[in-house]
């Protein structure tokens, strides 16, 4: 009499196993505490969650600029270096994807200026920079390429509502799949 | 007695004529004066042990087959700060489908120096949108079901010019090596991804923290978090201790030093995806996947043929939409085309070496490969891009996207090979 009621059971906890597939199959490896995570975490998404606290102006941000050495690669006020220019040449009236490839000024959000200077600058020094530092030198080369006024604070809000002048002026990626042509029709 | 087999008795004796007659050292100038003499009693010189050569091996002196800056002309590597390496394979002199790892080509973008990590000190962290974040070892990823696949990396920056004098220079920034490693998809069911998940990031610990935006299809699919390339630890020029493998994805998808991989629910923005915007969907897909394309070796540009005869032509073929399912040679600038032979079995997103028999008339002609993948798609010429692009093709002509074209190599009279497109 016992074993048809355990049946049942003995069933549900099987598919109930089966519907929990996604526990680790090995358990290797270890889980990061919270505060390694944010401490490895610098990848800074379009809304700008990941932002730490912290504010600047482009008025610091072009001390800073001096200060930092940036001038030393980049040129003074972002042109003339060896690195990568960081001021477009021409002005508004010449159609944004032939000002050249200026990052503080072809983005599509602020957050990706603000990620790279916090990642990867300046060269061989990254991490050295505070919040306040990026926040103000993100906030000067918006301003230099006309993004922003000159007396706009940046900071965890208003860094992600900056409108980027390229707006949505670009094209998407294809909707990658397995096993599929790059681009349909190519060249045929 | 026949000279071209010696027995164990005679190289002892000829050997011990050596040593009785001469020092080594004595001897080896004097038999590298008649280098074509292979007579029973004419040994070549020997090159003398040493401790070296018990712990890592060389190459032959003679063969002295290097990488070369690319493209040329442009900023020399490493530049004047030790920072950027852009340099292309010798596939002129390449055999075989395996680039050796000292002649895998190198693309180090953004400026940044070659990290020298201590591998006891990589973490490998995955967190973002999962159930169970996790950080790896490289001891604890060794002790994961492994993968080992041949796959080829190429350059966003590999196409031809009319001014490339050689494959090296039109071709070189492609190379194929044997990649072991962990699936991604392995390590990803271990931290249990979420539903939201619809990309991931990957990010390198050199000082830019290189970082790129993929879609988490390909991460469940076939990418490899690889500690091992051509059977030794990744070398540091290509990412050593741990390199993300996105078979079939343009090279800088490939992370290097990967030391973070974020699992996301949106596309990030992040500096290296801005470089790769577009502002045409068309050429922003074919900026992404790489095409089927193909290139023959042998005979190519700067060789030269030493008369009419029999020769094997040779060369590569690879596509990233998987394995490469035909390549056909054409010896008469594109009139007729014959199916190549595939020299060993095709793997997906790898170098396939094929061959063809031809007999050299010694007339001027012009030599091309064209390849077919396993999803159809069909290497094309420049003039079949120009018209798809409703372009006039001519030498101002620059194919959109990453360059698959067709290569034509021009035999002369005289055996030389030159650049088709010169």
């Amino acid at each position: 009499m016992g074993s048809p009621r355990v049946l049942p059971f003995a069933f549900v906890l099987l598919t109930g196993a089966s519907a929990l597939a996604q526990g680790p199959t090995y358990g290797v490896g270890r889980a990061p505490t919270p505060e390694e995570i944010r401490a490895l975490d610098i990848s800074i998404g379009p809304t700008g969650e990941e932002l730490p606290p912290g504010k600047g102006s482009a008025k610091e941000g072009a001390q800073l600029y001096r200060a930092q050495g940036c001038a030393g690669c980049h040129g003074a006020a972002g042109v003339g270096g060896t690195a990568p220019m960081l001021k477009s040449k021409s002005g508004p009236e010449v159609e944004l994807w032939a000002r050249g490839r200026i990052l503080p000024l072809r983005a599509p959000f602020a957050t990706t200026v603000w990620d790279y200077i916090n990642r990867g600058m300046p060269l061989n020094r990254e991490g050295t920079l505070t919040p306040d530092q990026v926040y103000a030198l993100t906030a000067y080369l918006l301003f230099l390429n006309g993004v922003i006024p000159e007396d706009q604070v940046l900071d965890a809000q208003s860094l992600p509502k900056v409108k980027m002048p390229i707006g949505d002026n670009y094209a998407s990626l294809p909707d990658w799949k397995p096993r599929t042509p790059r681009l349909k029709g190519y060249p045929y | 007695m026949g000279s071209k087999r010696l027995g164990r008795r005679e190289l002892l004796k000829s050997g011990a004529t050596l040593a009785g007659g001469f020092t080594l050292g004595a001897a080896a100038p004097a038999l590298g004066q008649e280098p074509a003499t292979h007579a029973t009693h004419s040994s070549p010189p020997m090159i003398k042990g040493d401790k070296d050569m018990v712990a890592y091996g060389d190459r032959s002196k003679y063969v002295t087959s290097v990488r070369i800056s690319h493209p040329v002309g442009s900023r020399p590597s490493p530049d004047e700060f030790g920072l950027t390496f852009h340099i292309a394979t010798p596939l002129q002199d390449s055999v075989g489908v395996i680039t050796p790892s000292s002649l895998h080509y190198v693309a180090t973008t953004r400026g940044a120096f070659l990290p020298d990590i201590d591998p006891k000190e990589h973490r490998l962290m995955i967190h973002g949108v999962v159930d169970r974040p996790l950080t790896f070892t490289m001891d604890d990823l060794k002790r994961l079901p492994s993968v080992t696949r041949l796959h080829f990396i190429e350059c966003a920056g590999n196409r031809s010019s009319r001014r490339a004098k050689n494959v090296q220079e039109t071709h070189g920034m492609t190379s194929c090596a044997e990649w072991t490693g962990v699936l991604l998809s392995t390590l990803l069911k271990e931290c249990g991804v979420k539903d939201s998940a619809k990309w991931f990031v990957a990010e390198g610990a050199e000082e830019v923290k290189g970082a790129s935006s993929m879609p988490i299809a390909k991460a469940m699919d076939d990418c490899i978090v690889a500690y091992g390339m051509n059977g030794e630890a990744v070398r540091p020029q290509n990412g050593f201790p741990l390199r993300l493998m996105v078979p079939g994805f343009e090279g800088i998808f490939h992370t290097k030093y990967l030391r973070r991989i974020k699992i996301v629910d949106r596309y990030y923005m992040n500096y290296n995806d801005y470089g790769h915007m577009d502002q045409d969907a068309k050429i922003a897909a074919l900026d992404y996947q790489i095409g089927p394309k193909s290139v023959i070796t042998f005979p190519s540009a700067g060789q030269q043929l030493p008369g009419k005869g029999f020769y094997e032509i040779s060369g590569l073929a690879w596509s990233g939409g998987g394995v490469i399912k035909l390549v056909e040679i054409s010896t008469d600038g594109g009139k007729k085309w014959n199916k190549a032979e595939f020299k060993g079995t095709p793997q997906r997103m790898a170098h396939t070496r094929f061959g063809y028999p031809w007999n050299w008339d010694g007339q001027e002609t012009e030599i091309l490969s064209r390849c077919t993948d396993e999803l159809g798609q069909v290497q094309p010429t420049r003039a079949q891009i120009a018209k798809y692009w409703n372009k006039p093709f001519d030498q101002t002509f620059s194919v959109p996207g990453l360059d698959n074209s067709i290569q034509p190599w021009k035999i002369g009279s005289d055996g030389s090979v030159t650049n088709g497109f010169a």
